[in-house]
């Protein structure tokens, strides 16, 4: 009894558990939603979250907008350049920030400094039996712990996407226009008029929304699903950013194809 | 319940990324520029448009006052039927032309309106008789490769 029949055994068991863990994840969404009342009657326990994974987060979203707005400026200089049309830099630092890289990088970025804290605090809470404390005193965990950080998240992402995608487009200006030299005026009134508000920046506000309730989704879920060992949490960790990282790729994938069919 | 420097922090966070979406809507996506809310509808049939698109600016003199609203090809003239709104407070003779050019050599394209002599004013639903088409330039090459072989040599 070994060789190939193990491998099958290893296989379906592999299934059968990923299907479990997606019955319980549905379930305790389900669950975070009826008890997330809470969160805003008691609202400081949200503010709270929107604290350590927003307002801790903004120097890292800060620098790396600048940084990649930067560097679209230079790439994207260096190409146009060649079919003579530098002027239209504007437009494409402004467009690719706004539909794709804001959204898809801030998520990822928050995914791995926000969303990996929140599991590894509740994967401690559940490994030091704290949340079975709070059982005990008939507060419940998921009320007290689980919803306020899920919606924490839920808010802070898209502002900091908003924030990452207007320092990319600073970032972008302060290579184009002012080591570059391209024309302040072509680089503005371009970028305004080939940037419409509810197709790119609101498009991109819809992203960033659906990547917050993801990745919030998936790190609370890891945390409180974690075997309540040293070693179970640094392995919930590892998997919040994995699977934050695949599903943000993804979903941007399905909405992409969905919002911009390359009509207008 | 108290104030903390924790809520200032948060307030402080809120403000910067509602200044950030503010920032893209009015300096990036150009939200109060040329969107204009009181408009009306003007209709226009012509035989090719070329590559215009919906969205695309209508000029008059090279000033935006309007967008085209959408384009559908109309099965009994089988010439395509563009709708465009314009602003309120542009107002047109019922004899102006409307014709589809080209910003640049290889810019996008737009509809050009040039005002006519007729007193009464276009109202809101009327249709442009007079249109020009999209100069395509295949058609064009065509056509002075023709010329050029029509014309005997010198």
């Amino acid at each position: 009894m070994s060789g190939p029949l193990v491998v099958v055994r290893r296989l379906g068991a592999m299934v059968t558990d990923g299907i479990w863990r997606l019955g319980f994840a549905a379930r305790f969404f389900g669950l975070m939603l009826l008890y997330s009342g809470q969160s805003f009657t008691r609202l400081h326990l949200t503010i709270r979250e929107i604290y350590f994974g927003g307002v801790l987060s903004l120097l890292i979203i800060v620098v790396s907008g600048l940084f990649v707005g930067m560097v679209l400026g230079l790439q994207g200089y260096e190409t146009l350049q060649r079919f003579g049309s530098g002027d239209a830099l504007g437009v494409l630092v402004a467009l690719s920030l706004t539909r794709e890289l804001g959204p898809v990088v801030a998520g990822l970025l928050f995914a791995s400094r926000a969303g990996s804290a929140v599991t590894a605090e509740i994967g401690l809470m559940k490994a030091t039996e704290q949340l079975r404390a709070m059982d005990m005193m008939a507060v419940n965990p998921i009320a007290r712990v689980v919803a306020p950080r899920f919606w924490g998240g839920v808010i802070s992402m898209p502002l900091l996407a908003a924030i990452f995608t207007a320092m990319g487009v600073f970032g972008g200006w302060l290579i184009g226009v002012v080591f570059i030299g391209v024309d302040e005026g072509a680089f503005w009134s371009q970028m305004q008029n080939a940037v419409d508000f509810r197709y790119d920046v609101m498009n991109g506000v819809i992203k960033s929304v659906v990547f917050g309730v993801a990745v919030s989704l998936i790190a609370v879920f890891e945390g409180y699903d974690c075997t309540p060992t040293a070693e179970g949490v640094s392995r919930a960790i590892t998997r919040t950013v994995v699977s934050s990282a695949l599903a943000i790729l993804a979903l941007d994938f399905v909405l992409t194809s969905f919002m911009f069919r390359g009509t207008s | 319940m108290s104030r903390t420097t924790l809520d200032l922090w948060v307030g402080f966070f809120v403000v910067i990324g509602m200044a950030a979406l503010l920032f893209l809507s009015f300096r990036v996506g150009n939200l109060a520029g040329t969107n204009f809310t009181d408009t009306y509808v003007v209709k226009a049939q012509f035989d090719n448009i070329g590559g215009l698109k919906v969205r695309a600016p209508v000029k008059s003199a090279g000033v935006v006052v309007g967008r085209v609203d959408s384009i559908s090809f109309d099965t009994q003239s089988y010439r395509a039927e563009v709708v465009f709104t314009i602003g309120r407070g542009f107002e047109f003779p019922r004899d102006t032309i409307a014709s589809i050019l080209t910003s640049g050599l290889l810019g996008e394209q737009y509809v050009g309106l040039d005002p006519g002599g007729d007193i009464e004013m276009l109202e809101s639903g009327d249709s442009l008789q007079i249109t020009q088409s999209a100069v395509v330039l295949e058609k064009l090459i065509g056509q002075f490769m023709f010329d050029r072989a029509a014309t005997p040599a010198e």
